[in-house]
């Protein structure tokens, strides 16, 4: 019996350390990684405007947080940021959709090289990012409220009577439907819808998409509005999550980049496989699972040491080394890349 | 307008500039940007090497730059002896077990045929060399980091002259460039940029983490100088002597007192320029020889074979050239002008703070610099360093005074206006975005356009 509830207890400590951060990081890796593969796919190029987009949406959703809640408005136990969020998209898709008519639409014309492209995103990042810290400042904010957990540690332990504790965050718990709502959504929209099967058309073979007449600025269009969306929710997840800080979305652009090639650059499942295979990762190689082995081996073989692999720092050195990975062993990714 | 005499313009345009900055605000403060623009435009030159000559996208400019500037501390401080004494035993089993490991794991690769049984070998030695490893580097770790954690707790540098970190900094730079070039080159543009992003991050990381060789972020500070001390010029007599001739006019028509206090100010004044004046020196000879090995480089076979790896890779492949090497090649080159100018920088802040390496200001500038300059000529890059560099420093003042202007009819303690003035200075970011788009459309070869051709 002393063995069950010890390895009981060290399953609750996986769970609460690995799994539900792992779920919830991978779940907005995952949306914004599909951001990228779709740009890739449909206008081929890699976007490393793509973080900063995020913090705009992010923060034009703060923004509309603030007022909301300075006006009383509140969505009981779930943050007000949901109800702000069709603000921020808007507003998302009218810069994106502006950027490319001024920026990316010229390119587009002359059939310029990707990596034109490329540097153009470099010139929208700046600016993106400039507009951010000019609104908002470069320093950390919060906004969330209402209720903080859906499972409390304490609470869990009561109940079943174990000494380890669970707890699942709001934040984390809709993270997790959110994007599984949305991801049935995009793929619904792609697979049914006309519009989407025109942009799986175009991504495929774009001289053949236009031969059967594909309007090409209406895909570019749906793209950057389905962008925005996708955006602007990962952004909003993961600023309720985490905190919000203009710097940290620079810093996810890497991650989210190896998300969408490690799954397969252009390929949406492939996102999102990748999103959580970086998340886990991620979280698996910078737990310290000195107590987990403290409930799972007799006393005498204690491990000594934190029994840590990486220290929590170098988080991004992993997702590089898989990224690294794939690229030698598998280079089109674990899905085959490049078709919606 | 032909290059040269828009580079002559450019040039004189920048020195007017500095030169008014010189008499409006002060020489130091002139003196302080002209030191950045030399060393800005080191940079581009390497950055420049590898996009415009080659073609290749490296955006990781900021962790060459680091490497640089790490060398800069190794080469300067003094060994700690103690820390050596604690553990030298342990940290060369370490690396005797790290070489090892890389040399079975390399065995590995190349003698075992592909498949599941060379997947499985590759894995277990590199598992188990890292174990093995770190068994021993653990506790040299914690007994270097023991010492006197508060002012050294590292391992010290090689307590050699500042000025030779440059040197070193650039082989650091070309030796690790080496190593990433072998696994990420022959990637697609677009992938080549995201792994160097990632390996920036990464070296930026370590520089943080690994308190045992670079202090992390407890910072080195202090380091030591290849010109002068202020407060040792104050006191050497050949100085004083120098300044009084200097400011002879000034100096005789005052009484005795007055005199004395008078000098005292100049020399205060005339020291802090002078240290400065000694680093422009020794940073526009570095520049200089960059330049001029640039400039023969590409002008030779050597670079124009470059150029046509860049301009048709599968052409130039059908011609013999070996274009992965070549690339490689470049790759180094270029990775270690950055590392010297990384040095550079080090050693003029005098201190190694890993947490002040950013993207935005050490990886995408450089790239504004390049762009705007006009890649692909080296002159470009050297004016696209000057000028960004003069902008991105002289847009935060402007900016400020600007808004101050700009929102004079809301009243002093306005939150908006308050909110305004405050965060102006982030709009230079917005700036250099839009400089380097307007750049990429109307101009795309930059204000100095690359040469094609020969000559007549």
């Amino acid at each position: 019996m002393e063995a069950v509830i010890d390895f009981v207890n060290a399953l609750v400590l996986v769970l609460n350390f690995v799994v539900v951060p792992g779920l919830s990081y991978g779940s907005q890796l995952a949306l914004g990684a599909l951001g990228i593969t779709l740009i890739f796919g449909i206008l081929r190029f890699a976007n490393f405007a793509h973080g900063d987009t995020m913090a705009f949406g992010t923060m034009v959703t703060i923004l509309v947080t603030w007022w909301l809640q300075s006006k009383g408005v509140n969505l009981g136990p779930l943050p007000t940021a949901l109800l702000a969020l069709p603000a921020g998209i808007l507003l998302t898709i009218l810069l994106l959709v502006v950027t490319d008519k001024t920026v990316y639409r010229y390119y587009r014309h002359r059939k310029a090289v990707p990596v034109t492209f490329m540097i153009a995103s470099m010139g929208v990042m700046f600016m993106t990012n400039g507009i951010v810290r000019f609104v908002i400042g470069p320093n950390d904010q919060r906004f969330d409220d209402g209720e903080r957990f859906i499972v409390h540690a304490r609470d869990f332990k009561d109940m079943t009577g174990l000494s380890e504790g669970l707890s699942i965050k709001v934040s984390q718990g809709l993270t997790i439907v959110i994007a599984v709502m949305l991801v049935v959504l995009l793929f619904w929209f792609l697979q049914r819808t006309r519009t989407g099967k025109a942009m799986r058309a175009y991504s495929d073979n774009e001289d053949l998409a236009l031969l059967s007449g594909v309007d090409p600025d209406r895909v570019v269009l749906v793209t950057w509005i389905i962008v925005a969306i996708l955006a602007t929710i990962a952004g909003t997840l993961y600023g309720l999550d985490k905190s919000f800080k203009p710097f940290t979305y620079l810093q996810l652009l890497l991650p989210m980049f190896a998300a969408a090639i490690v799954g397969g650059i252009g390929n949406p499942v492939g996102a999102i496989l990748g999103g959580y295979v970086i998340a886990f990762s991620e979280v698996m190689v910078t737990y310290a699972y000195k107590k987990v082995f403290i409930y799972l081996l007799p006393q005498s073989l204690e491990p000594e040491g934190l029994l840590q692999l990486l220290s929590t720092d170098y988080k991004f050195a992993v997702s590089f080394v898989i990224l690294v990975l794939v690229l030698l062993v598998r280079p089109t990714g674990i899905l085959r890349g490049k078709v919606l | 307008m032909s290059n040269a005499r828009k580079t002559w313009l450019a040039f004189s345009a920048i020195a007017l500039l500095l030169l008014v900055i010189g008499f409006a605000q002060s020489w130091n403060v002139s003196l302080g940007i002209l030191n950045l623009c030399l060393i800005s435009a080191v940079m581009a030159l390497g950055v420049n090497m590898q996009w415009g000559y080659a073609g290749l996208l490296n955006v990781g400019v900021m962790g060459f730059a680091a490497l640089g500037g790490v060398s800069a501390v190794l080469v300067s401080q003094a060994p700690v002896v103690e820390a050596w004494d604690a553990s030298w035993g342990r940290l060369l089993i370490a690396a005797i077990c790290f070489i090892a490991t890389v040399a079975v794991a390399l065995l590995c690769y190349r003698r075992l045929p592909r498949g599941r049984t060379r997947s499985l070998a590759l894995t277990l030695t590199i598992v188990a060399g890292l174990a093995l490893t770190r068994l021993f580097l653990d506790p040299a770790i914690s007994s270097i980091e023991a010492i006197e954690p508060a002012k050294t707790g590292f391992l010290g540098g090689m307590g050699l002259p500042i000025i030779l970190s440059w040197l070193f900094g650039g082989l650091v730079a070309a030796g690790i460039a080496w190593c990433i070039g072998k696994v990420a080159l022959g990637l697609r543009a677009d992938y080549l940029a995201i792994a160097t992003l990632g390996i920036s991050e990464i070296i930026i990381a370590v520089l943080k983490n690994e308190d045992w060789l670079t202090r992390g972020v407890k910072n080195v500070t202090g380091l030591s100088r290849p010109v002068p001390y202020e407060i040792d010029l104050q006191s050497s007599t050949w100085f004083i002597d120098f300044i009084r001739w200097l400011y002879d006019g000034t100096l005789s028509g005052l009484d005795a007192a007055a005199q004395q206090e008078a000098l005292k100010q100049f020399v205060i004044d005339g020291s802090s320029i002078f240290v400065k004046f000694c680093y422009t020196g020794l940073f526009a000879a570095v520049l200089l020889v960059v330049l001029l090995l640039s400039v023969r480089a590409l002008n030779s076979p050597w670079g124009r074979m470059m150029r046509a790896i860049r301009d048709n890779e599968i052409a130039a492949g059908a011609m013999g050239k070996d274009v992965t090497r070549r690339h490689l090649e470049i790759f180094v080159i270029g990775s270690a002008v950055i590392g010297i100018a990384g040095a550079m920088l080090t050693t003029l802040d005098g201190q190694f703070t890993p947490t002040s390496y950013q993207p935005l200001r050490y990886t995408f500038l450089i790239w504004v610099m390049v762009i705007v300059g006009g890649s692909g000529n080296n002159m470009g890059s050297v004016l696209g360093g000057f000028l960004i560099w003069l902008v991105w420093i002289e847009a935060e003042p402007v900016g400020v005074w600007l808004m101050q202007v700009g929102t004079g009819w809301l009243d002093e303690g306005n939150i908006l206006r308050l909110h305004l003035i405050e965060n102006a200075q982030h709009m230079r970011l917005f700036f250099m975005g839009l400089v380097l788009l307007l750049v990429l459309r109307f101009s795309p070869g930059g204000i100095l356009p690359e040469v094609v051709g020969r000559r007549k």
